[in-house]
């Protein structure tokens, strides 16, 4: 394909707005009489409020006003940042209350204060006096599945959800095997640690209506969710989504605002900014689930797989926010990423009394495909195959068609993807060297690889919406349902609108601020979903657009419209390449013509019904401290096969971020709770292990460009893919190293310290 | 915002003494990088706070006739790794300043505020302790001098009276001179970290001889400990990776770690034993050693 805009490295849309602070976010609005909410937050992780006295908090003199689960309404809604199932049976589990006194974790949100500033609501905070009624702390799968367990919500019997298939006879393909291997591991509970924490602002606008500016990855969902909460329609109610610094899933479900809402009704309508510490965002939004995980594969001497199943469990957190959608998707990543005929998936999610998890980052597949790339690579060595070799042996390929979903693979570099990266890290010399080490200092290469979908069809809808606006000078004003967070979409839709009108970036305009009243519909930030589906529509409007510029250009001039086209905003005939006229030309003449004024303006939908699976691999040297368990990452690289890349600027961004996202998920970040009190110890970036810049080596990208025929531009999936193979891929270069198979993440240097006790390395 | 009734500013130091003593709960801010993040994090009844920072004096590092260096309580930890005092004769406690926190931490927080709020996982306390530092306490009733070994009174509690600002830190010539050193901070990240264990060990030799050992510990016990066991062991000692083993495993004789969440006391243990030998390792071979 010749492009002439997409592919381009151009330049992010918002980067000058952002680096000059010029960009607003939902923190930066101090807007005149602001009251600041602040929330109470249990000191429990299960129980009942026995009693609450706010009086105190009230009389402070600055308070404005305290509320409490008694003042909200009772109304149980869900928070899932999920398109609208007209399924009852499809609807997210509605488990949550804007205040409660059936308190869940430590930290549930018991009662909130609106002040005149920070400090008089903090002081408040600390005059609210609570009692509570205990009930025992529900923290792992078998505590919540105990015949005496508590219900954390009535009815349920903890149990949030159950999934499971099989294709074939997996006994049968067991029995036939040469080999069975066995492994179980254990991903941990992770934060999103989005730069921008939770944050909106709320107020009743002049038309009393309820209006709330969050710092949200789903700004139409989030309307209607408000309105559930409130039981209130929802033109009501507007949510309007500013410039956003990150989301990664936490934002991609309504954790704030709602709550927010309650806090301006409860202050006259005055505006109350709900603005999170980090700390209660670590504890009070999403995290990661954390799951144990039981996989079994049976291969021949061959080095074919022939039966593989999985069991997983989760114990969930609080409520159910995404319910077992994060879990039950791991079950396609199992099943699509290699061509077995007997496969068999089971899972299990369950309530406890932890923070909630959610989506994040890759829903599920991160911890799926560390289960799966590691026990991969222990199969591999079991039967003495390259782990490359078996990989390529077993992997899908083009034509492959899913058995659960039947869509057929159209695109497929994996196969390229993996000779890549084998190529820059030196692979086949560096197995060999790292065979047999002794000595404290051992090197190790290891990869991973993964397949992600571009998307959520056919599980949910894919609607997405595109205005656009041919102004009076040729430029155009687009605006689209999809959400800017910080990803760059707002840059690729511009080029995406460049390439099919013949005009260059800097002559499309586009309304970063999404606004549920006046921006098209579009189901928002997720599922990488933004330039396969949200790029259709984009891409719908502006042939629309295009074909009505031809119109009015035939109205005018006389010329078929087959035989136009546009080029650096010049109106040509396609053969001659000769100019009827400028763009601004005609687009003055729509507007102010006396006789056929009909300014352009095209206002378009897209339902995607495809999906398309990107592909990529990471490939890695580590290099282990035996005696201190301590894991460097010497050289690292993220192969890819998004199909065509928009902008490889921006796509080496996002895939840079992921690595980062992946290598602190493999080393160093984990939530912690205190095993007895459920209180998270480490709710803080000091103490949660974030890598930082100086514990990230140089980052390698590359791209291995298919063209995907479903794509609007040839493009598949980049948003969330980079995330999943870092940890697997140092995993297995650990195996390499030391010979250790690990089974657990992170590993910290005091789980490697104990494993290499335990192996008897020290 | 942070929660705080009053806020003074001493312009010198006999206006930052008085302004302690007539304001019982006046507590020193100095680069404010460990006070206010406690202000934030816990709500701190009445809370006054002086500041220092215009008090020229306090951000001195000097050596006077006798070889005595005095590093003032306001030198921050970016001072302490550009000055020419520091590289030249106690270069470790310059690389332990360099590796507190990041860059804009470096350059507001200070050696005096690291030492006096006794934290245990302070960078530079254990180079402090490893060159037998005397810290000169001054207020309006009078000054006192006291050996860093009596400084320290249990977690995160010194011998600094509330009257008493810590002014400086003297390091006396016979404690660094032809003495060569090595800090390891062990951290699960390379920047913006503390110390699971801090480690400086500075040692002297008469020929492949140690005759001289010091291995100070954060993250050890309770408070900076020295190891006298795994000292005392190795003074006289030829050096060889046999001897620096047992002198490592002798200093674990001396820590006081525990279990936490953070940490296993047989893992903190183990970083002990090794870090103590890898330091030792270097400085030996810093001082020519074989």
């Amino acid at each position: 394909m010749n492009f002439t805009q997409i592919g381009k490295p151009l330049k992010r849309y918002d980067a000058a707005a952002k680096v000059t602070g010029k960009a607003k976010y939902a923190g930066d609005f101090h807007v005149r009489d602001m009251l600041i909410g602040k929330i109470y937050r249990s000191t429990i992780a299960h129980g009942y409020v026995k009693k609450i006295d706010i009086s105190k908090a009230k009389a402070l003199p600055g308070v404005v006003a305290v509320i409490t689960f008694n003042d909200t309404p009772d109304i149980k809604y869900p928070t899932a940042g999920h398109p609208y199932s007209t399924d009852p049976k499809h609807q997210d589990i509605a488990d949550r209350q804007i205040l409660t006194n059936h308190v869940r974790f430590y930290g549930d949100e018991i009662a909130a204060v609106v002040a005149e500033n920070d400090l008089i609501a903090r002081e408040a905070l600390r005059l609210i006096e609570v009692e509570y009624e205990e009930l025992p702390v529900v923290l792992t799968v078998e505590d919540a599945l105990a015949n005496d367990a508590p219900e954390i919500h009535k009815g349920t019997k903890n149990i949030v959800g159950k999934m499971n298939y099989e294709f074939g006879n997996v006994e049968e393909g067991f029995a036939k095997a040469d080999f069975v291997v066995e492994n179980e591991f254990e991903t941990q509970t992770v934060q999103h640690c989005a730069m921008e924490n939770h944050v909106s602002y709320a107020y009743v606008d002049a038309q009393d209506r309820l209006t709330v500016v969050s710092s949200t990855q789903i700004p139409h969902v989030v309307r209607r969710i408000i309105g559930q909460a409130f039981e209130m329609p929802v033109h009501k109610i507007r949510v309007i989504k500013p410039y956003i610094g990150g989301g990664f899933g936490a934002k991609q479900d309504s954790c704030i605002e709602p709550l927010n809402a309650a806090l301006t009704l409860a202050a006259g309508g005055k505006p109350v900014l709900l603005d999170l510490d980090r700390e209660e965002s670590i504890i009070g939004t999403r995290v990661r689930h954390a799951v144990k995980y039981k996989i079994k594969t049976g291969v021949t001497k061959d080095g074919k797989m022939i039966a593989r199943e999985v069991s997983l469990e989760t114990a969930k957190g609080a409520y159910a926010s995404h319910g077992i959608s994060p879990v039950a998707k791991q079950g396609t990543a199992f099943i699509q990423m290699y061509t077995t005929p007997n496969v068999k998936f089971d899972m299990i999610s369950v309530y406890s009394n932890a923070p909630v998890a959610g989506a994040m980052r890759g829903y599920g597949i991160p911890q799926i495909n560390y289960a799966l790339e590691s026990h991969v690579d222990d199969v591999a060595a079991k039967i003495g195959m390259d782990p490359t070799d078996f990989r390529k042996l077993n992997q899908v390929k083009e034509g492959d068609a899913d058995p659960k979903t039947k869509l057929k693979i159209l695109s497929c570099g994996l196969e390229e993807c993996i000779d890549k990266g084998k190529e820059l890290i030196n692979w086949d010399e560096k197995r060999k060297k790292y065979a047999n080490q002794t000595g404290d200092i051992r090197r190790g290469v290891g990869m991973a690889e993964f397949c992600y979908g571009s998307g959520t069809y056919p599980v949910c809808l894919e609607i997405a919406g595109a205005r656009i606006v041919l102004r009076p000078d040729g430029s155009i004003l687009m605006q689209v349902g999809a959400t800017e967070i910080g990803q760059g979409s707002d840059t690729v839709f511009s080029q995406m609108a460049a390439e099919v009108l013949g005009i260059s970036t800097d002559q499309v305009y586009l309304e970063s601020t999404t606004d549920s009243d006046t921006t098209p519909f579009d189901t928002g930030a997720y599922a990488s979903r933004q330039t396969y589906v949200s790029g259709a529509a984009v891409k719908k409007a502006a042939l629309e657009c295009k074909s009505r510029i031809f119109e009015a250009v035939k109205k005018r001039k006389e010329i078929a419209v087959e035989k136009l086209d546009i080029k650096d905003s010049q109106i040509i005939e396609k053969n001659s390449g000769k100019v009827v006229m400028s763009l601004a030309d005609l687009a003055m003449d729509t507007y102010y013509s006396r006789e056929n004024s009909n300014p352009i303006s095209v206002d378009v939908y897209n339902q995607t019904k495809s999906n398309a699976l990107a592909f990529g691999v990471t490939f890695t040297e580590v290099e282990v401290d035996i005696k201190t368990g301590t894991i460097d990452v010497i050289e690292i690289y993220n192969v890819h096969d998004s199909g065509t890349i928009m902008n490889r600027q921006l796509a080496e961004g996002q895939v840079h971020g992921g690595m980062s996202m992946g290598m602190g998920y493999a080393l160093t970040e984990e939530l912690k709770l205190h095993p007895e009190t459920g209180k998270t110890l480490n709710n803080n970036l000091l103490d949660y292990k974030l890598p930082t810049m100086m514990d990230t080596p140089d980052l390698g990208v590359e791209f291995v460009e298919t063209y995907e025929p479903t794509g609007p531009f040839g493009n598949k999936s980049l948003g969330e893919p980079p995330a999943i193979t870092p940890a697997p891929a140092i995993r297995n270069a650990v195996l390499n190293a030391t010979g250790v198979s690990f089974t657990r993440l992170p590993m910290n240097t005091q789980r490697v310290f104990e494993k290499f006790k335990e192996t008897g390395l020290i | 915002m942070y929660d705080f009734n009053k806020y003074f500013e001493a312009e010198t130091l006999d206006e930052a003494k008085k302004i302690l003593k007539e304001n019982p709960n006046a507590q020193i801010v100095a680069g404010g990088s460990d006070i206010l993040v406690e202000i934030r994090e816990k709500h701190i009844e009445g809370l006054e706070l002086m500041g220092i920072h215009k008090i020229k004096e306090l951000k001195e590092i000097s050596i006077d006739s006798e070889g005595t260096i005095s590093i003032g309580c306001m030198a921050t930890f970016h001072m302490l790794e550009n000055n020419e005092i520091i590289t030249k004769h106690i270069p470790m406690l310059g690389r332990a300043g360099g590796v507190v926190g990041g860059p804009q931490l470096r350059k507001v927080a200070t050696i005096g505020g690291n030492i006096a709020n006794g934290a245990v996982s302070a960078d530079t306390a254990t180079s402090v302790w490893a060159y037998n530092s005397q810290l000169v306490l001054e207020s309006a009733d009078g000054n006192r001098t006291i050996d860093v070994k009596d400084f320290y009174l249990g977690p995160g509690w010194t011998d600094v009276k509330q009257n008493e600002i810590l002014t400086k830190i003297l390091i006396k010539k016979e404690d660094y001179e032809g003495f060569s050193g090595e800090y390891i901070k062990f951290s699960q990240r390379k920047a913006l970290d503390i110390a699971n264990l801090g480690c400086a060990v500075i040692c002297k030799l008469d020929g492949n001889k140690f005759s001289d050992v010091r291995i100070a510990l954060g993250v050890a016990g309770p408070v900076p400990i020295r190891c006298k066991t795994a000292e005392d062991y190795a003074k006289g000692l030829e050096v060889t990776e046999e001897n620096i083993n047992e002198i490592g495993k002798k200093a674990v004789l001396d820590g006081k770690p525990r279990d936490s969440w953070r940490a296993s006391k047989a893992y903190r243990q183990q970083l002990i034993e090794i870090c103590s030998q890898r330091a030792l390792t270097k400085a030996a071979q810093l001082a020519g050693g074989k």
